[in-house]
């Protein structure tokens, strides 16, 4: 009843907009947040492939599962590099962590 | 249009729909509960395709731990209690145009393959999804490793984590 | 089909009949009956949850040595109806900096966590609302629905002392999830499955409270947590003195929180009996009908219920502090290793009869709470020395 392409545009349109997210939102928790998106794209791939290929291998499901666990513990190392730099710089601006620059 | 259709088209807009209010909207608090709805969404589709135990565990992960993580690091990274001023770059008319670029590269890609527009097959009624799945993450000659290695990559995060937002001013993060 | 032995069944086939013979098509009367059936479940819980007002009040004023409300209606049951008068009539009002769209939104959420609860509770062999082949999960699922419904309504309040109280409550409740995942997976084990119909039908010889004593008081000790009730209630009492993350809800609004509360209670003491006490199993009683089975369920998980207020009103509050340190150091590596120790046992006795069976998993249990005693009585005799060494240097250091 729903063909496979639907998931696909649906998970490609998800990833597009992350995209957009990480790379024009100045606030970095708020790049952190269109990384989620693309990764919940990703996953919503992995899980339809599964069903509309052999639903007895269990590979789509693994990974998507693995997916959930890279994405918390990115999110989390992630957040946690983000509040220590705002309790040294007091800024969570992206433009504004320009220490290397020169 | 069966009704199984109208209603992914249905959730498909309310994921797609939040996904744009999470990257535009100002208030980094109302983009952290957008998100939400956007992983709500996402779990109703988990739920469409049979993947029962995904859609669970997609509340509980995404919703109960990393949604309410990034609230809490929202609130613990503003000077005030309101936000300001333009949340998106100087260059984001480019960066509009580079996701519609990604999004038009892989529609082109894909539908260049030949399964692009199968159905599914039926799910088979008696078919224990969740114990398969359970089986295949810890047989040794399935995905045991994978496993191991995530729950290894775990650890480490959370070891790290917990380093760096250590604060050794304030004591009481030593009890 | 019988309407005493299949009443679900029997009301949505003539339901079906009469909507189909007005001409409705068979996928749409299908979608209104599952919609009434909803809307119906929904409606005897809140009814319900009006009863339950009544009861705690009754209750905690029996364990106060007191009588409790007794003027509105025989015994105060009309009290609860009152209570509701008064809380639609206060005036509704929404701080000056709140975010209106989610301080409106958050005790919705936070009931609808109830509600959503009642979905996967077997009432009867036949009467459920859907049968989840994960519903142990599902429980996780909507308690998280439950704690960002807490975030949403300090942070919406615009107030510093709610946000305080719920960033402690929250820390609990997802401290406290871990053990209460690893000790729901316990009934797991034991029946080989995550659905609640199928655990329960796994007690029909045996309740899992006999084969496995300490996960209930685990089980019992992480849901009072959960529910933020004593003593683990610092966000009612402690933050300042103020109410926590409802400081800023007023009229019914506040009523909606203290409701939910209350049904929420109830709903964990009904878990507890779904997966320790045998559900709606009674020594038979539950094959004279479904009925028989749904007043059985609920009697237990009114005694579930009972329990947690017994433990409310009678032990003290506990620090926060002290509360994290006693789930990380204490409570998750019991449950963890209870876990482990009840899946090496069942498997090492499933071909034994019955009776060693029961006998081995108690003893397990046992032997486990006989450990953990020893430790911790050795742990608090190094303590006191430490103290009492501390405190003969100090005084020798007077003198």
């Amino acid at each position: 009843m729903i063909p496979l392409s639907w998931y696909l545009i649906l998970s490609a349109a998800l990833f597009s907009i992350g995209l957009f997210g990480v790379l024009s939102r100045k606030n970095a928790v708020a790049i952190l947040l269109g990384i989620e998106l693309m990764l919940n794209a990703v996953n919503i791939n992995l899980v339809s492939f599964w069903r509309y290929g052999d639903v007895s291998l269990m590979a789509g499901q693994v990974f998507a599962i693995i997916v959930f666990a890279v994405a918390a513990s990115e999110v989390a190392v992630g957040l946690a590099l983000v509040i220590s730099v705002y309790r040294r710089r007091n800024t969570v601006i992206a433009d504004d962590l320009d220490l290397m620059k020169w | 249009m069966t009704a199984m259709q109208i209603f992914f088209l249905i959730v498909g807009l309310v994921i797609l729909g939040s996904a744009v209010m999470v990257v535009t909207t100002g208030n980094l608090i109302h983009a952290a509960l957008w998100l939400i709805v956007t992983l709500f969404g996402v779990a109703v589709l988990y739920a469409i395709l049979n993947a029962s135990f995904l859609a669970v565990v997609q509340v509980v992960v995404y919703i109960g731990a990393i949604a309410i993580l990034f609230i809490f690091a929202v609130m613990l990274t503003r000077k005030e209690m309101r936000d300001r001023g333009p949340q998106l770059n100087d260059a984001w008319w480019l960066n509009a145009i580079i996701a519609l670029l990604t999004f038009g590269g892989l529609f082109w890609m894909l539908q260049s393959w030949n399964g692009f527009s199968k159905t599914a097959a039926d799910f088979p009624s008696s078919y224990d999804a969740v114990g398969q799945l359970g089986k295949a993450l810890i047989s040794p000659d399935a995905f045991v490793l994978p496993f191991e290695v995530a729950s290894v990559l775990l650890l480490a995060a959370l070891v790290g984590a917990v380093y760096l937002a250590f604060n050794p001013r304030s004591g009481d993060s030593r009890k | 089909m019988n309407f005493w032995f299949d009443p679900v069944n029997f009301i949505a086939h003539w339901l079906t009949g009469l909507l189909v013979g007005w001409g409705a098509a068979n996928w749409l009367a299908s979608l209104i009956i599952q919609l009434i059936g909803v809307v119906v479940l929904i409606s005897l819980m809140m009814v319900f949850d009006i009863f339950l007002v009544w009861v705690e009040r009754k209750v905690v004023a029996r364990f106060q040595d007191r009588l409790g409300p007794n003027r509105v209606g025989p015994f105060g049951i009309f009290q609860p109806f009152a209570d509701i008068i008064k809380l639609i009539i206060k005036e509704d009002i929404t701080p000056d900096g709140a975010d209106k769209v989610v301080y409106n939104l958050a005790p919705i959420l936070s009931l609808m966590s109830v509600l959503l609860l009642w979905a996967i509770i077997p009432l009867a062999p036949v009467i459920f609302g859907v049968d989840l082949n994960v519903g142990a999960l599902y429980i996780i699922a909507a308690g998280s629905i439950g704690t960002l419904s807490i975030i949403m309504a300090a942070w919406s309040s615009n107030n510093k002392y709610a946000l305080i109280g719920a960033f402690r409550q929250v820390a609990v409740l997802v401290s406290f999830e871990i053990p209460m995942i690893a000790t729901m997976l316990i009934p797991t084990i034991l029946a080989g499955s995550m659905g609640m119909n199928e655990i329960v039908q796994g007690q029909q010889t045996v309740w899992y409270v006999v084969l496995a004593p300490l996960a209930a008081m685990i089980f019992m000790i992480a849901a009072i947590a959960e529910l933020g009730r004593s003593p683990f209630d610092l966000n009612e009492a402690e933050s300042e003195i103020v109410a926590g993350f409802h400081i800023e809800y007023t009229g019914m609004k506040f009523g909606l929180f203290y409701a939910g509360e209350l049904l929420h209670a109830f709903t964990f003491g009904g878990f507890w009996a779904i997966l320790f006490l045998g559900g709606y199993h009674f020594f038979g009683l539950e094959n004279l009908g479904p009925l028989v089975a749904v007043v059985i369920l609920l009697a237990k998980a009114m005694f579930g219920y009972w329990v947690i207020m017994w433990i409310r009103y009678t032990v003290l509050r506990i620090r926060i502090d002290q509360m994290l340190a006693f789930n990380w150091k204490f409570l998750t590596p019991v449950a963890f290793v209870l876990l482990m120790l009840t899946a090496l046992m069942n498997t090492l006795l499933r071909g034994t009869p019955s009776g060693i069976y029961i006998l081995g998993m108690f003893l397990t249990n046992v032997l486990l709470g006989w450990i953990i005693v020893e430790i911790l009585r050795a742990y608090s005799r190094s303590e006191r020395q430490k103290t009492e060494s501390i405190a003969s240097i100090t005084a020798a250091a007077h003198h």
